[in-house]
């Protein structure tokens, strides 16, 4: 097949692409350069397209043999990704960037070109596991990134690989150490790339300004305290709230109220909830007949809980959790799953999840 | 991927080694001997320097004394800039203004940037006509009586778009203000008619790896009355303007390369004029939508012509130039969109948008440019696959909204 391979620079896509060369593809290394005014070096384990990052990415395309390019998506990302973002947070929901990429630039704006310019594929070096057609967990849970996939579509899935979902990172450092990649001992990048120096809260301050409002108590009505915008929060906060209450019980993040810029947090009592609402959901297969039992994870490091999924009057989905769990945030994707121990539990789709009533 | 050797068609950014260049280099590779030395072994690489810089000098129609050897086109440009810059302003502080054409190649422009930033200069942006072309009356209206003037520069021939200017023209109006000329004749050299001391200009900057010669080696050619500030500080080597241990292989290779590229330009001028016009005109027959940018193919001017004989640089709307050169590429031919930055992030070429285009139409562009080795079975390669490869470039888009 003729592959496309998205090659960040990291240790992860390098490996991917040498396994598809191995695989005897005819395959072409990419780099997308996603930031307007890109650092010339990396800074710390954030960030993925600085110049250096791209010129690792061209040193294992150069040992391949592979030609390689440097597609320029900034201005896709900016408006795509991180306004979005941006516009999320300000209506008070908690996006996940990562999986909005993947969406709408990786398997959207770089698919749909690599196809229109003649390629059959795109391959990245996401762990996770994808055979016929049916996207599952990662063998290395601790890296596995299903959840961030969860988004696509059957049609997306059907010209995406991942060579590396059967495999640890552990091994994956070893292939790219036996070829003699200079990235095998690179770093992993964690966080937001678009926020270099991991702080969300003056990222988002600098976009959106002072957005003052009350922090209210949930059990009394009182304002018990001012923030400076409703975006340095997220549900199911529990540290940095800047209010002190009385009683010294831990406080929760419950609800953020974007238009009165109402930030309500409550006692531990009153953090879980035992049933979560989604948008309209996405599914990577042809859609499931509801209600069906599965597992849902509610956030992208989180446990995955047994759950009941039925039909929501508005489109979308509701979810009954067989546990009561905390924050569950408004924006970000209720991914379900098939449990299946042997080989790998099975993503079926997501949907957004929206606020209660 | 095609399996049998590429066909080239990117001699302007750099073309084969010549057969004699190589046999020169190797030849003096194996010799010890540092031109500056006192004894044998020195004298006798002092010798080969020497006839290297006379000989270079006679092909290019300069003394041997304003042969200064240097790192290559991008040093010599920077040394011509910053040092008559810095030089006529120590000598009459009023002279802060360079004139120079938004169509340089980055090495001018750069350099007149990084002055402006760094140092104190005003710079003065010549307008430049459709073609790229700089003409001489916006050239005396941006020098002004010249007293503020510290030097103007503009290139002989352009990097992308091959366009000639008239710099006896240039250099004639500038003395007339009292203004050194700098110009950049790295693609003009073994391309059309370059004589130093004809064109009347003050320094010269030339490569030898445009020529056939090695990459790494070049020459600011320097008026004997010019006066130029060091930006390399040392031995003083090059008339006390350019510092370092000459490189005489590489000096050999550059004078072996220049003398055969001066030598057989007529030829090969023809030559390439007529396998460029078949190439032109096979594009423009086959596929619908493509604008030669730059001069017409038989523009004059001066006493020769008015386009680099090897230059085909074209837009094909609705095609983006980065998703053309990955098809050709993967089809074994290659060329370039332009200009791209130091990251390989495609940018408009600047070239471009300094002659009126638009951005979609510098963004779909790309260069073909032939040399010494290119053939009419390379113009037939490009011609099979161009209509195919265009159209699929079109269906992808243009990739920006």
């Amino acid at each position: 097949m003729r592959l496309l391979a998205a090659m960040s620079g990291g240790v992860d896509s390098a490996v991917a692409a040498a396994l598809a060369v191995d695989a005897g593809h005819d395959v072409t290394g990419v780099h997308l350069a996603l930031s307007p005014d890109r650092q010339t070096l990396r800074s710390g384990a954030r960030g993925c397209c600085s110049v250096e990052d791209a010129h690792d990415a061209r040193r294992v395309a150069d040992e391949l043999g592979i030609p390689f390019y440097v597609w320029d998506l900034a201005e896709r990302f900016a408006d795509d990704v991180v306004d979005d973002f941006v516009a999320e947070y300000a209506a008070g929901r908690t996006p996940n960037p990562c999986l909005r990429c993947n969406e709408r630039i990786k398997f959207s704006a770089v698919l749909d070109r690599a196809v229109a310019l003649g390629f059959d594929a795109v391959v990245t070096g996401h762990h996770a596991r994808l055979a016929d057609g049916e996207l599952r967990r990662s063998v290395d849970a601790a890296k596995d990134q299903s959840y961030v996939l969860a988004v696509l579509t059957a049609g997306q899935l059907a010209a995406a690989m991942f060579p590396l979902g059967s495999m640890t990172k552990e091994r994956v450092r070893a292939i790219a150490a036996e070829r003699g990649f200079a990235v095998a001992a690179k770093p992993d990048s964690h966080d937001i790339c678009f926020i270099p120096d991991g702080d969300t809260r003056g990222f988002l301050a600098r976009r959106l300004g002072s957005m003052p409002g009350p922090v209210v108590d949930a059990t009394t009505g009182a304002t018990v305290g001012e923030h400076d915008g409703t975006y340095g929060f997220t549900v199911g906060q529990r540290r940095g709230l800047g209010v002190a209450v009385g009683d010294q019980r831990p406080r929760y993040v419950l609800g953020i109220e974007p238009v009165s810029r109402t930030v309500t947090i409550g006692t531990a009592d009153l953090a879980g909830v035992a049933e979560v609402r989604t948008r309209a959901a996405t599914w990577t297969g042809s859609a499931p007949e509801l209600p069906f039992v599965a597992e849902v994870q509610l956030r992208a490091h989180s446990a995955p809980v047994a759950c009941e999924v039925s039909a929501a009057a508005d489109g979308g989905l509701c979810i009954v959790l067989a546990e009561e769990q905390r924050g569950v945030a408004p924006g970000q994707s209720a991914v379900l799953y098939l449990p299946d121990a042997e080989r790998g539990d099975r993503v079926l789709g997501q949907g957004t999840v929206v606020p209660l009533g | 991927m095609s399996n049998s050797d590429p066909v080239y068609l990117d001699h302007a950014a750099t073309t084969p080694v010549l057969p004699e260049v190589l046999a020169a280099m190797t030849e003096q590779l194996g010799r010890v001997g540092n031109a500056s030395s006192l004894h044998a072994s020195g004298r006798a690489a002092r010798r080969v320097a020497e006839q290297s810089r006379e000989r270079l000098a006679e092909a290019l129609g300069a003394r041997p004394s304003e042969v200064l050897f240097t790192g290559g086109g991008t040093e010599s440009d920077n040394l011509a800039v910053k040092g008559l810059f810095w030089a006529r302003r120590d000598a009459d502080s009023r002279r802060r203004r360079i004139v120079v054409s938004p169509a340089e190649h980055h090495a001018v422009l750069d350099s007149v940037e990084w002055l402006a930033k760094h140092d104190g200069a005003d710079l003065t942006w010549l307008p430049v006509e459709s073609s790229g072309r700089v003409l001489p009356e916006a050239f005396a209206d941006a020098l002004g009586d010249g007293q503020d003037v510290a030097v103007a520069s503009v290139m002989w021939a352009n990097n992308e778009i091959g366009t000639v200017s008239d710099i006896a023209a240039l250099a004639e109006l500038a003395h007339a203000v009292g203004v050194p000329l700098h110009t950049d004749a790295v693609q003009a050299v073994g391309q059309v008619p370059v004589d130093f001391a004809a064109s009347g200009a003050d320094a010269l900057t030339m490569t030898g790896h445009k020529l056939g010669g090695p990459m790494g080696a070049g020459a600011l050619l320097l008026r004997r009355d010019a006066e130029c500030t060091p930006l390399l500080h040392g031995g003083g080597q090059e008339r006390d303007v350019r510092s370092g241990t000459l490189d005489v292989t590489a000096i050999v290779g550059l004078a072996v390369a220049t003398v055969t590229a001066v030598a057989s330009r007529e030829e090969r001028a023809a030559r390439l004029a007529d396998l460029r016009g078949r190439l032109v005109a096979g594009i423009v027959d086959q596929v619908p939508g493509v604008q030669l940018n730059g001069a017409t193919l038989d523009d004059r001017i001066g006493q020769g012509p008015g386009r680099l004989p090897g230059n085909a640089h074209l837009s094909f709307s609705g095609a983006e130039g980065d998703a053309l050169l990955m098809l050709l590429d993967a089809r074994g031919i290659e060329c370039s969109t332009g200009s791209a930055c130091s990251a390989g992030v495609a940018r408009p070429s600047h070239v471009l948008l300094a002659v009126g285009a638009d951005t979609d139409r510098a963004r779909s562009s790309l260069r073909f440019t032939l040399g010494h080795t290119s053939t009419d079975a390379d113009v037939d390669a490009l011609l099979e696959v161009i209509a195919p490869v265009v159209e699929r470039a079109r269906r992808a888009g243009s990739g920006h909204r």
